[in-house]
């Protein structure tokens, strides 16, 4: 199964009459950090929301061969699709393990459910260290700070070995230390599967982009390396104000 | 088929009185999304208002178009006291808000039980009311097409309100979009107590019509809550349009069901009909946003 | 959630001995028999506390499915009275009038108990399945349940031929074959019902510690993240409301031989709220607080309500009042406030990340 691509074609969201998404084509693949990026109300979250069921949206999102549009939320996600929130949303009254077991149940038989946990589940000691929470363990998530609570999030979709890991601006309200742990978490974790980031941070995505997909008003404006979409003259059109923060270091 | 118009007539009068009951009920649900339980207890003091009206004024010719002001003003400041005492520490919090609001209910109709003779006071009908009507040779009487002239004035006056005056203008933006209507400089703490007091008083000018057709007790408010509730929730929160049509529609369908069956089981059809509707079109509950979905 | 499971087996263990050994030795018949009632009541309580407290669905209704139970319960036992004959209430109406067709089955006991079971899950099973795939919540589906409670009420008052109507079914003399008025018969009515209380508690305590629990809480918490998880917030929540009814079903099946009559306004609209009053008033997402709020409201009900009817209405007004807006997670909270070593736990549902209002409004 490694090896299937994220194939986004001609994707359009309407609501009510307004055309969110207008026909929106691209592509990630395993090993790469993929970004979509653009100014505000460009699309990038509606994107993300149609491919995970959320939104309804004609075109067509494939997983390798698998049809995801039209596809119910949880069973989207039991093709192996996983997605965070621009708010990190966690169980706060839930402690870090039990957040990470409920993710980890998601394959297990409905009768377990019943029974009480008894001892760690290995992929939950992985993903805690990955993600460099195994001190936390016991804590409520509530109480986790916003950063933890975002790489929470992530340790949650790597407990359920997601194929595709859609994550809406995971960085927002980081410090710049937590910022290059996520980066750097990013980039592992894309080895073996899709990781496609929504951002606003332009720093963040020029230090760990591999591909970046600039989308205005629903379309999609450029596409390429972060170099050649930095030096594409409609992107710096569009953004502007922000055109300074894409050239400058 | 003699039958038709009767029906489509005493219908239409009940869905008047529904949705006199679920016109403030709408306006609260859809500004704050907290069910106010109690709004059938000011309903009820609407009708106990009507009452201490009439006994002050007693000739009801003249009684009952005062007391109509008067219970909306008297309904709408108990309602802008539960505001301001309870629910404003609740908005978070819309299905406790649900379940504090039933022990207002209780207290409210405990409280006029002992005030009021236990089995209920007479509202005099003003002689003007006492004539019918008679529409393709059946009596109507007059009192019904009045709740129906009530409801439509209420509801032509509440529209008005919220189109044209600044208050409803402003009620609209902190129903769409609270947040950004507060960063606008609305005060959404005032724009709260005001829908409060008008939901409020719209439950006692309810009240004084259903003091002309039933009985004035302190068990009336109970019995229209829910059915004001469901007329809300098949109309669509925040959709006026929605709630008159759905208020008659279920006014209707209760009097025919009465009319094939009985009373006690048309309301029970009535129930089932609208759970049925809402399980059929959801969007009736979905269309706006509120918090309490959340 | 229970930090130390084994603790709580204990206090149910300390509870059991209290209910089935000390109240039968220290109780005289009159208050063993209110003692049983109350049971009843904290039977149904213990399943809000699950479908409420721990599953955040205000379950405003649980008169109907305590009626499925009571008066599956009561048409046993008016048959098994009656004999061969006619029950005598339905020969008040009409001398000739045959048994209505639903109640034949109800003579045979096996069939009885299985409707007390059965009877609920389906309802339930199909109510909650509707309404919560169709993301009924909320109030919504507090005030729908409600609507139930009160059109089944109204259904029951208005049918007196059938169902005895608002004088309800009464006059019992035998239960499976035990003469009712035999205190011993009475005292064995009792251990069942304060038996069957603590199997709930039981059974709760274990659906708390197990990996469902953990489910149940995430899923009222933040239903739509849930989702984006891979399960299906309608099914954890539709096991809870299942089992909420069965045991409400329960509660009113043993109602009837302790108490001796049901009438619809046992299960209506003002019976539905009292059964939330204790769970509000014990601590709805506790274990021990719902049966034990109920236990106190339904002691207020028996011995207030007779005594001094107005002011229990008061007392019951305010404690709606008083315990929602200042402590929300009831009474069971306290001792962790006065200590002051628990966090505070957010009872108000936070709202999630996604609102699922917006959710909605894109799928219709």
């Amino acid at each position: 199964m490694t090896g299937a691509s994220l194939v986004v074609t001609d994707l359009r969201v309407e609501f009510s009459g307004f055309v969110a998404v207008g026909g929106v084509s691209f592509d990630a693949h395993p090993g790469e950090v993929r970004f979509l990026i653009g100014p505000n109300g460009a699309g990038k979250t509606t994107c993300i929301d149609a491919v995970t069921g959320l939104t309804k949206a004609t075109g067509s999102a494939r997983l390798g061969e698998t049809e995801l549009l039209g596809k119910q939320v949880h069973k989207i996600v039991r093709l192996g699709i996983g997605r965070t929130f621009q708010t990190a949303s966690v169980f706060d009254e839930l402690t870090v393990l039990q957040n990470l077991d409920i993710a980890a149940g998601l394959h297990r038989r409905s009768v377990s459910l019943l029974r009480a946990r008894r001892g760690i589940d290995p992929s939950i000691e992985r993903a805690l260290e990955e993600t460099g929470l195994t001190g936390e363990l016991t804590t409520p998530a509530g109480v986790l700070s916003h950063g933890q609570k975002q790489w929470l999030e992530i340790a949650m979709l790597l407990v359920q070995d997601a194929k595709v890991l859609l994550l809406d601006e995971p960085v927002a309200g980081m410090s710049q230390d937590e910022r290059t742990a996520t980066g750097e978490l990013l980039q592992r974790i894309a080895a073996r599967r899709i990781v496609l980031v929504v951002e606003h941070d332009m720093d963040f995505m020029r230090r760990f982009a591999t591909r970046v997909t600039v989308l205005h008003q629903g379309r999609v404006l450029s596409q390429g390396t972060v170099a050649e979409v930095q030096a594409d003259p409609q992107v710096q059109e569009v953004y502007l104000g922000t055109a300074d923060a894409i050239t400058e270091g | 088929m003699d039958a038709l118009i009767p029906q489509l007539l005493n219908g239409s009068a009940q869905g008047a009185l529904l949705l006199l009951a679920a016109l403030g009920l709408s306006l609260t649900f859809g500004q704050m999304g907290v069910i106010n339980m109690a709004h059938g207890e000011f309903l009820m003091i609407g009708a106990f208002s009507a009452y201490l009206v009439q006994q002050v004024i007693v000739a009801s010719d003249l009684s009952i178009p005062v007391a109509l002001p008067v219970a909306f003003v008297v309904a709408g400041l108990f309602g802008l006291l539960l505001e301001v005492t309870i629910i404003r520490w609740m908005y978070r919090r819309p299905l406790d808000t649900l379940l504090v609001t039933v022990g207002v209910g209780l207290i409210l109709q405990q409280a006029a039980l002992q005030i009021f003779p236990s089995q209920g006071v007479p509202v005099e009908k003003p002689r003007w009311l006492d004539g019918q009507l008679t529409i393709l040779g059946y009596d109507w009487p007059l009192r019904q097409l009045f709740t129906i002239l009530l409801a439509a004035v209420c509801v032509a006056a509440l529209s008005a309100w919220l189109k044209y005056t600044s208050f409803g203008r402003r009620i609209r933006a902190t129903v769409h979009n609270r947040d950004l209507a507060e960063t606008t400089g609305i005060s959404t703490r005032t724009i709260d107590r005001l829908t409060f007091f008008v939901g409020s008083g719209l439950a006692g000018v309810a009240g004084v019509a259903a003091s002309l057709i039933g009985g004035t007790n302190s068990q009336m408010g109970a019995q229209y809550i829910i059915p004001a509730f469901l007329v809300v929730a098949a109309g669509g929160i925040g959709q006026l349009k929605g709630t008159i049509l759905a208020a008659w529609a279920v006014g209707v369908a209760l009097a025919f069901f009465a009319y094939w069956t009985t009373g006690s089981l048309a309301q029970v059809l009535a129930f089932i009909l609208v759970i049925v509707f809402l399980q059929l079109r959801p969007q009736g509950l979905f269309t706006v946003r509120t918090r309490s979905l959340a | 959630m229970t930090k130390k499971p084994w603790i709580s087996l204990g206090g149910i263990g300390v509870f059991a001995v209290l209910l089935l050994a000390v109240a039968p030795l220290v109780l005289t018949d009159h208050w063993l028999n209110n003692l049983g009632k109350y049971c009843c009541w904290a039977i149904a309580a213990v399943g809000i506390g699950l479908a409420w407290g721990r599953g955040g669905m205000l379950v405003m209704g649980q008169g109907v499915f305590f009626a499925l139970g009571a008066y599956s319960m009561a048409m046993h036992l008016t048959l098994e009275t009656a004999g061969d004959r006619i029950p005598g209430f339905m020969v008040l109406y009409d001398p000739l009038a045959p048994l209505p067709v639903f109640w034949e089955p109800f003579r045979s006991a096996g069939f009885t108990l299985l409707a007390i079971v059965l009877l609920p899950v389906i309802v339930a099973g199909a109510l909650g399945y509707a309404l919560f795939k169709r993301r009924v919540k909320g109030a919504y589906f507090a005030i729908l349940s409600q609507a139930l409670a009160v059109a089944l009420a109204v259904l029951i008052s208005s049918t007196i031929r059938e169902t005895g109507g608002d004088t309800g079914l009464s006059d019992f003399k035998y239960f499976f074959g035990f003469v009712l008025n035999d205190p011993a018969n009475r005292q064995m009515v009792y251990l069942i019902a304060a038996g069957l209380l603590i199997v709930c508690l039981l059974a709760v305590w274990q659906f708390y510690r197990s990996r469902f629990g953990e489910l149940l809480i995430a899923t009222r918490d933040a239903e739509e993240r849930v989702r984006f998880l891979g399960y299906d917030p309608a099914n954890v929540k539709l096991v809870a409301f299942v089992v909420s009814a069965l045991m409400a079903s329960i509660g009113g099946a043993l109602f009837v031989p302790i108490v001796g009559i049901i009438t619809p306004a046992e299960i209506g609209a003002a019976a539905s709220i009292l059964m939330i009053a204790g769970v509000a008033l014990g601590g709805r997402a506790s274990l021990f607080g719902p049966a034990l709020g109920a236990i106190a409201v339904g002691w207020g009900q028996s011995s207030l309500g007779s005594t001094w009817p107005d002011g229990w209405t008061y007392i019951l007004g305010l404690l709606f009042i008083v315990v929602i807006l200042f402590l929300p997670n009831g009474l069971s909270s306290l001792p962790a406030r006065f200590t002051g070593r628990a966090r505070r736990t957010p009872v108000e549902q936070p709202t999630p990340a996604i609102a699922a209002a917006e959710l909605e409004e894109v799928r219709s």
